[in-house]
């Protein structure tokens, strides 16, 4: 048997005792009237009590569909007094087992909102001082028959032109840079470890860093580094060849 | 007769202005455009409840939830990166359309309408050149973001996918930027896209052809400023704006940004 919680087994001993000393007291008076439940209830009810509880396992519906009175309300009380019986108590863990842990959250608004708001002024703000002080390049026309030297792709393409100096076009500008994307891609499906701490994945920062550098270091040689005809030179013995 | 027209006493400029109010929040046109619960319906004092009804009755629902993580909003964090790259896409945009009034994706007007628009327009030099380093900044943010984003292993599980949408949406930021590079048509746009479109030429099997796709030709001329002006003002930016919602769409479905180190 399910074990009853205690606190419902006293809140039914009350009930049991107030509905007899209530019963004792209209007895005792002898004025049935007084009471709500209809007078040939409480006599079937003290007829039960007296001779066992068969009566009213016979019929347990008859006291609901009890008429009223006077034109009350129709009452629904069982023997003793009750108006409700205790069927079943579903304990709160078999059918709701929380597993989540409660997460530290907060707002939205004003919480990230009001960040997102601060860093896009500041964003807009430095654009538009940096392009009131610097302007964008526009050099002649377009010339096909006029080759500027050197010939330079837009930065984020130099380490590739770099890579041409050193390797047959496919490799340099096909292979390399579809295998460093592809593997990009497919990082999280190699990279089967769980944590996200950096003393556990010194492995993969440090493929990364290496993988980020090359490329920075030659963007940077072919930024800073490369003069006419693509040739290796020093930025500060021959100049800057280079335009945004 | 004169008793009878004092009998109202005259409304202050105050309270013509509260009643005016009034009956706008109340007419249906200001009711059908604020959800009921909007704070622009109901007004705003600071309670749980209505920091919430920010979110939940504003279109800003489709981009956060209600509530998030803690760690989330620290800007130690994320730095912002990911924000910042879609703010200045958004703002790309914007200048964007601006220029698109003055230009002329031709070989005969291209460069005299750049030209002309840094002369003779009113904030032209200026919005051309915000668009200029905004793009630059946006493929530096964006570059920035992924690193970020790998560093802190926010690619695992169950954020593996957006990371691959987050690949090609760094490819399409340089896509977007290097066809952006050839319509100012002068010397460095011209140059530059002939040294990156000559490595496309390389690619195994299909590489001659997609570069006839690309440049509408063999070589650099007339029918590439059309070609690139076209991807560059609707084809990618169209494809870029669908990976971006699939891209924030993910990262609330996975549960928000990553957790805490």
């Amino acid at each position: 048997m399910t074990e009853i919680p205690e606190h419902l087994l006293k809140r039914a001993q009350a009930a049991r005792e107030k509905a007899a000393a209530e019963s004792g007291a209209a007895a005792q008076s002898g004025d049935a009237g007084d009471s709500r439940i209809p007078a040939h209830l409480l006599e079937r009810s003290k007829a039960a009590k007296a001779g066992g509880s068969v009566a009213v396992a016979d019929k347990p519906s008859s006291s609901v569909v009890a008429a009223p009175l006077d034109g009350g309300v129709p009452m629904a009380a069982g023997p003793g007094g009750h108006t409700q019986r205790l069927l079943t108590v579903v304990k709160s863990g078999s059918i709701q087992d929380v597993k989540s842990e409660p997460v530290d959250k907060v707002h939205t608004w004003p919480h990230l909102l009001a960040v997102e708001f601060v860093a896009a002024l500041a964003c807009t703000t430095f654009l538009f001082l940096f392009s009131w002080v610097v302007n964008a390049p526009l050099l002649q026309a377009a010339n096909f028959n006029q080759t500027p030297n050197p010939s330079k792709a837009p930065w984020y393409f130099l380490g590739l032109q770099e890579l041409l100096t050193m390797f047959h076009p496919m490799i340099a500008g096909v292979t390399l840079p579809g295998v460093g994307l592809v593997a990009l891609m497919f990082a999280p499906y190699l990279d089967k470890t769980v944590s996200n701490r950096p003393e556990d994945r010194k492995f993969m920062t440090g493929m990364m860093t290496m993988f980020l550098m090359f490329w920075a270091v030659l963007v940077i040689i072919g930024s800073f580094f490369r003069g006419p005809g693509f040739n290796f030179t020093f930025p500060w013995r021959d100049g800057i060849f280079f335009e945004l | 007769m004169a008793s009878t027209i004092e009998e109202k006493p005259r409304l202050t400029l105050k309270e013509r202005a509260a009643k005016l109010g009034e009956s706008l929040q109340g007419s249906q046109a200001w009711n059908s455009i604020f959800r009921p619960g909007s704070i622009f319906r109901k007004g705003y004092t600071d309670s749980p409840r209505n920091r919430s009804y920010v979110i939940m009755n504003s279109v800003l629902y489709h981009l956060h939830p209600v509530k998030v993580k803690r760690h989330a909003v620290k800007v130690s964090y994320t730095l912002c990166l990911g924000g910042l790259s879609f703010f200045l896409f958004i703002l790309l945009t914007v200048t964007g359309i601006f220029l698109m009034f003055f230009y002329r994706p031709t070989a005969a007007n291209a460069w005299q309408d750049i030209q002309s628009l840094q002369t003779s327009v009113t904030f032209g030099l200026m919005v051309r050149n915000m668009h200029r380093w905004g793009a630059h900044l946006m493929v530096l943010s964006v570059f920035l973001h992924m690193a970020r984003v790998f560093y802190h292993g926010a690619y695992k599980a169950p954020r593996e996918f957006n990371w691959v949408v987050g690949v090609i949406l760094l490819t399409l930021t340089l896509l977007l930027s290097f066809t952006g590079y050839l319509l100012p048509w002068d010397q460095l746009a011209l140059w530059a896209v002939a040294v990156g479109t000559n490595m496309m030429g390389y690619s195994p099997v299909i590489g001659s052809q997609v570069r006839f796709v690309l440049l509408g030709g063999v070589e650099i001329g007339a029918e590439t400023l059309l070609r690139w002006y076209v991807l560059h003002v609707l084809l990618f930016p169209f494809v870029t704006v669908i990976f971006l919602a699939i891209h924030f769409w993910r990262v609330r479905k996975d549960g928000g940004i990553s957790g805490p180190l």
